[in-house]
């Protein structure tokens, strides 16, 4: 058990080059002894690089990696005692699941009688222990990735252990189960947990931290909660939440923001600072209620029912706005009205969020 | 998954029906006349049943002793050779570089001898061997071993086993070097995240994941050994004595030398048999296996 | 007319893969084929498409047996799970490639592309090699290939399972727009339930090989009729709890009674499975007719606009969906209350018990 520091790790797959290209900008992060972190982004938002760097694949162009306060920046993979479970299942086909849970033990020189009694106590965690004895090839792709998760969690002295979206290849159902055990599992073993992914679902139900990044840029860190009310950069709001954010373009003087001649009464006064390009508002889409009535008059387009939630696409002249429809309103024609409580509405300058000053 | 059945299909199997009619089974057919009559010559044939068979399978007359020793010879050679290739291509496979500029020009000086035809390299060899002016024979002599190709059935045989093995370890390599591409990293990564010495890494990942090129590996190379002909025929010519006298060899020498027809034919029938037999249990082993890890 | 599946069985090396299944398909329908892994979505596909007969029954287009009709000769096409796009053309020739197989006119030919590749999305890269684009791009230069030719079938097996999270939901919330005017019948595998709920059209859920049920889209999963049905159609996983009806009792486990209201009222005596979704739990605040459970909260965890609440409670552990962010804390103790004119109570068959059941 570990903690892990990132001090001014950067990383650049051409670092010679006159002005580098950092696929991995500068960043400072500690993370804590037994928490759940998770990077999220698109593709090529540096997300694996790091991971890779934490697991050693990569060093870092520059900055250092500490475990415990202790340098591991140059330590090759198997000196860092960090655990990987990866994308797709990767076990030992001639073993059993008791062999490959042993395996890591084994290659340690442990002795043979506490290999078994460990081995048994992180298959009974992992619900393995019936299936102990079988050949782990012909074991369904869930139970494997558990295989893969257990040979981290024997050993006692593992720092991290690193996930690399590991319920890509796993059905929706099973996905559920799988994603509880961790978080079982995590809260038995009191180990950091680093979660790749590029799912919001998986990020933010795992972990109590979250790295939202793009283009090797960390926007945002902030348990799963606070990324969801309060982005603090329109890419956060776009990325979490499904859909994402709606983010109009305005004027906004003082409290009030005018959006294509419609004015959105602000929680907040605001002043837009000098020079800033690009103003927006921004509210989620599930604490807007739309209604046969309300503050604001919109022209609805068409009206979703995603089972268990109605989603109305409405128009604010040139604007496009996701709302939500309540369960007990119901919505006849194009005409309605959209009610924005002030507190959920933000305002944004040039992507990033500004704070507004207390209204009295 | 089924497949879509179409009979037409048999339809274009007609031409190769045709050809393996003319090159295999018609001459394979007076092969199995032959091995039931004998001859007085001016091509005269009678009915001999199946006295050339109990002959051949029968070591205390002359033919049955030949064809046992051949036997023995080839079955030897094989094993030898297998021995001698597999481990040695998965080892070098192992040691090739995985990605650069070199890849491309070791696989393909690893390829080489591949590409020159079984009699030269028999021609190649029988100068490189010999131990007044070949290369290969002249140095050994030099270091005081004793090598002479053709007086020393020891020399022989290592001749013939190192001329193999030089030619054809390259298609271990190459299939073993495929199989290794084809092992995600992951799996690298993983057995380094627990710990595995190398050696556990190449039992529990790379040989594993082999065992399909493997068994591909050893089925053509045992076919290839096993009907060896072309160098111990260049550079021995069976001998000394009958040391290095294959079962193919011998054959060509009832056959073709003594121009006993029958002998000749059984044999082949049975080495025929033979080599069938083996593929059947390669075969058999292989699908078995993969049913296995179908499972 | 379109395309029609009559009581068609596969079995394959000795397992029966595919069982009785009967579909009829209608021209310009969306279909969605939803089910697990290995439930035969894409056996059914393949035999649509023809690569693959059926072991029994038969398939028909447009009223004919296609049986032993080749794949080349059918209008069909197909979209993969993984991007299939050829490397060596652009994208403005990917798209076209159909129409050159069909040898259409020069004119023809450009005006259908672009018409396509307006539809996804696509005109600014036409000229683009599929390795020059994302992931999403490409597998919307997939889709403008299959739609260019304007086949009669449009299958697509799992097209987004291969993209990030963000750009499945973009392209999900796009397609029934692009497919709305092909006219064709389409068929569109997945295994998840919201991709369903989207697309709209008709939902076939599919489980073991069965069509367990077969019907408008929003009345399949409103209005299940059997129990695996509802299962295979929900995300999280249905809550179910056993009980069992005696005179006006009703009783769950070994303690528990529950008020005879709503689809509970008037059933029968016997034993039954009552059945929710999340979305019909709340903690807190009851409904007009609700059933009450007292429970803890075992974990609640925000997923993105919407947050599952894990309670356990003597029966089991349920799980609930709010929107937002959730205000329970773990361990908080809660009272659940699950809509009971909203449940879904199934007989010991599975089959759909209560006063809604008749649809």
């Amino acid at each position: 058990m570990a903690r892990v520091e990132l001090d001014h790790i950067a990383h650049s797959y051409a670092p010679k080059a006159a002005e580098p290209a950092y696929a991995l900008h500068p960043l400072d992060v500690v993370w804590e002894e037994g928490s759940a972190c998770a990077l999220l982004g698109p593709s090529g938002c540096g997300k694996t690089t790091l991971l890779n760097i934490i697991s050693g694949l990569i060093a870092p162009s520059r900055g250092r990696l500490l475990f415990n306060g202790q340098d591991v920046t140059r330590l090759p993979t198997e000196k860092r005692n960090i655990a990987q479970v990866f994308q797709f299942p990767v076990i030992y086909d001639t073993m059993t699941v008791a062999g490959n849970l042993a395996f890591p033990l084994r290659n340690r020189g442990m002795e043979k009688r506490a290999i078994e009694v460990r081995v048994a106590e992180i298959a009974e965690l992992l619900d393995l222990t019936r299936d102990l004895n079988k050949p782990a090839r012909n074991l369904t792709a869930d139970a494997k990735q558990k295989i893969s998760l257990g040979r981290g969690l024997v050993r006692s002295d593992v720092a991290a252990v690193l996930f690399d979206e590991p319920l890509t290849v796993i059905d929706p159902a099973l996905k559920w189960e799988l994603r509880s055990k961790l978080k079982e599992v995590h809260r038995a073993l009191n180990v950091l947990m680093i979660y790749v992914t590029h799912d919001q679902v998986e990020a933010l139900t795992f972990a109590d931290q979250v790295m939202v990044m793009r283009d090797g840029e960390v926007l945002q860190r902030a348990t799963p909660a606070e990324l969801f009310e309060t982005p603090e950069h329109t890419f956060v709001g776009y990325f979490i939440g499904s859909p994402g954010m709606n983010f109009l373009e305005a004027d906004v003087a003082g409290h009030q923001a005018k959006v294509a001649g419609t004015v959105f009464e602000l929680g907040r006064s605001y002043t837009v600072p000098a020079g800033s390009t690009k103003v927006q508002i921004g509210f989620r889409p599930d604490y807007a209620r739309t209604a046969p009535s309300g503050d604001i008059p919109v022209k609805v387009r068409r009206i979703e029912d995603l089972g268990r939630r109605r989603l109305a696409r409405l128009a604010l002249g040139p604007h496009e706005i996701y709302a939500t429809v309540p369960h007990d309103v119901t919505i006849d024609g194009e005409d309605a009205a959209l009610t924005i409580p002030p507190n959920r509405l933000f305002v944004y300058v040039d992507g990033r969020r500004i704070i507004g000053e207390d209204r009295r | 998954m089924s497949k879509p059945i179409n009979n037409r299909a048999w339809f274009f199997v007609l031409p190769v029906l045709g050809f393996v009619m003319f090159s295999a089974i018609i001459p394979m057919m007076t092969v199995v006349n032959y091995s039931v009559q004998d001859t007085m010559g001016s091509n005269q044939f009678f009915w001999n049943g199946d006295q050339w068979f109990r002959d051949l399978l029968n070591p205390t007359t002359e033919i049955g002793a030949r064809f046992a020793g051949a036997l023995g010879r080839n079955l030897t050679f094989s094993l030898v050779a297998l021995l001698i290739e597999v481990p040695l291509g998965i080892g070098m496979a192992l040691c090739l570089p995985r990605q650069g500029w070199t890849v491309g020009f070791v696989l393909v000086l690893i390829a080489l001898p591949m590409l020159i035809p079984w009699n030269v390299v028999g021609t190649i060899w029988q100068i490189f061997a010999r131990a007044d002016i070949g290369l290969f024979g002249a140095t050994l002599v030099g270091m005081g071993i004793p090598y002479n190709v053709t007086q020393d059935p020891t020399s022989a045989w290592v001749t013939i086993v190192v001329i193999d093995a030089w030619h054809w370890t390259p298609l271990v390599i190459l299939l073993s070097y495929a199989g290794l591409r084809a092992i995600p990293d992951a799996y690298y990564q993983a057995a380094r995240i627990d710990s595995a010495s190398r050696w556990a890494i190449f039992t529990n990942v790379e040989l594993p994941k082999l065992h399909k090129v493997l068994v591909i590996a050893v089925l053509l190379r045992f076919m290839q050994t096993f009907m060896i002909y072309t160098e111990p025929f260049v550079v021995t010519g069976g001998g000394p004595g009958s040391s290095t006298t294959f079962l193919a060899i011998d054959l060509v020498k009832i056959a073709l030398g003594q121009v006993d027809l029958g002998n000749a034919a059984a044999m082949s029938l049975v080495y025929n048999l033979i080599t069938l037999t083996i593929c059947w249990i390669f075969y058999t082993i292989m699908t078995q296996m993969d049913k296995r890890g179908a499972e | 007319m379109g395309l029609s599946l009559e009581n068609v069985g596969v079995i394959s090396a000795g397992q029966p893969v595919i069982r009785d299944v009967s579909l009829d398909l209608v021209s310009g329908s969306m279909n969605v084929l939803l089910g697990p892994t290995l439930s035969g979505k894409t056996t059914l596909m393949r035999l649509m498409a023809g690569l693959d007969r059926p072991t029994s029954g038969r398939i028909l287009v447009e009223g004919r047996d296609v049986a032993g009709i080749p794949v080349r000769k059918r209008s069909v096409a197909m979209v993969y799970q993984q991007f299939v796009n050829y490397p060596t053309l652009s994208v403005y020739e990917n798209i076209a490639s159909p129409l050159r197989v069909a040898r259409l006119g020069k004119a023809e030919v450009d005006e259908r592309v672009r018409k396509a590749a307006r539809l996804v999305g696509l005109e600014p890269l036409l000229a683009r090699l599929p390795s020059q684009i994302s992931g999403g791009q490409q597998q919307r230069t997939a889709i403008a290939r299959a739609i260019v030719k304007g086949a009669d079938i449009v299958m697509l097996d799992e097209p987004l399972a291969n993209l990030d999270y963000k750009l499945r939901e973009e392209l999900r919330e796009e397609l029934p727009r692009i497919f709305r005017e092909t006219g064709a019948v389409l068929v569109y595998a997945t295994t998840e339930p919201l991709e369903a709920l989207l697309l709209g059209g008709n939902t076939a859920t599919l489980s073991q090989g069965r069509v367990v049920e077969f019907g408008p889209t929003a009345s399949v999963y409103h209005d299940a009729q059997l129990l695996e049905s509802a299962r295979v159609f929900s995300d999280p996983p249905l809550n179910e709890i056993r009980i069992a009806k005696h005179g006006d009792q009703i009783r769950a486990g070994k303690t528990e009674h529950l008020s005879a209201d709503g689809e509970l009222a008037g059933l029968p005596d016997g034993a039954y499975t009552l059945a929710f979704r999340a979305d019909i739990v709340r903690l807190g605040q009851p409904w007009q007719k609700s059933i009450r459970l007292a429970g803890r909260v075992a974990v609640a965890e925000i997923s993105g606009s919407e947050s599952f609440v894990h309670v356990e409670t003597a029966l089991g552990t349920f799980v609930c969906v709010e929107i937002g962010v959730s205000a329970a804390q773990p361990d908080d103790l809660v009272d659940l209350f699950i809509d009971a004119s909203r449940v879904f109570v199934f007989d010991e068959a599975g089959r759909r018990a209560g006063s809604r059941s008749n649809r």
